[in-house]
């Protein structure tokens, strides 16, 4: 009946919920750092992590290794877990916001760096603070627009 | 260069829409209850429970989602009257646009007669679903 939750292959895709909120204070810094400095070496930094975070997981993010090293071992051993392909989704769209704050920032176009880190910063900063899931609020809209 | 400027208005729109965000999520808003709307085994695929029926609508992208079905799925067990159907979004677009779903999961509360008379996006509590099963 729940297909799309119980696929048995979502079994083994199971993460320390915790470990992708700690990415995200971390993202949040750096994104704000880039944004106040505008400097695109910094988002170039913050793209390659989103595409680590997209394509493997936030579990093999920088930011996630420092999660299991350095805090996991310091919380309750009692781990909520979730889905990795949430947190994914969300590594993917931060991705495609840092691709373009690149492009703008390479090409001179400084008010597309800003809007794009600015966006990017928005996402994660309300992940970190708030567990925003953009999934479940971006990806059906999404659906609802590019598909007839 | 540095410029604090930008930083100020992305961190005050961001705290604003995730206090929005944090206070609706999981409220079960009755206003949205279309009379003429009545939903069925048709386009449901499940027979509707014989007083009430919560429609739930996932995808995979969807942490909370998973929370969702748990919780209804469990509290249906002690109700012979009252059924959870389980919908993916994502392969029920049609249906998706006809009842204007925009985020999952979204839940529909629907009385014997198959009309909406209340509906949740995210993760309602227990007690909320509860009162709500109770008003039908």
């Amino acid at each position: 009946m729940s297909e799309i939750l119980d696929k048995p292959e979502v079994a083994r895709i199971y993460i320390d919920a915790r470990g992708p909120r700690f990415g995200a204070v971390i993202t949040t810094t750096v994104l704000a750092i880039a944004l106040v400095t505008m400097n695109e070496w910094v988002l170039l930094v913050q793209a390659l992590v989103f595409a680590i975070g997209a394509i493997r997981g936030p579990q093999f993010t920088p930011y996630g290794l420092i999660f299991k090293k350095f805090i996991k071992p310091r919380l309750s051993k009692e781990a909520p877990t979730e889905d990795v392909r949430p947190p994914k989704f969300a590594q993917s769209v931060g991705l495609i916001f840092a691709l373009v704050g690149l492009v703008g920032a390479f090409s001179g176009a400084n008010v597309v760096f800003t809007v794009a880190v600015g966006f990017a910063l928005g996402a994660a900063f309300l992940n970190a603070a708030f567990n925003y899931c953009l999934g479940c609020e971006m990806y059906l809209l999404g659906l609802r627009l590019t598909s007839k | 260069m540095k410029t604090y400027l930008p930083l100020v208005i992305v961190l005050v729109i961001a705290s604003a829409y995730g206090l929005w965000y944090q206070r609706s999520r999981g409220a079960i808003r009755t206003v949205k209850a279309v009379p003429g709307n009545r939903l069925g085994a048709d386009v449901l695929g499940e027979a509707l429970g014989s007083r009430a029926t919560m429609v739930q609508f996932s995808s995979a992208f969807c942490a909370p989602c998973r929370a969702t079905h748990t919780l209804l799925s469990q509290m249906v067990t002690a109700m012979e009257d009252v059924k959870h159907i389980h919908i993916d979004a994502e392969s029920h677009l049609e249906l998706v646009r006809q009842l204007d779903i925009r985020s999952t999961p979204t839940t529909l509360f629907l009385n014997s007669e198959g009309v909406e008379v209340g509906r949740a996006a995210g993760t309602p509590k227990r007690e909320q679903v509860l009162a709500a099963l109770n008003a039908i």
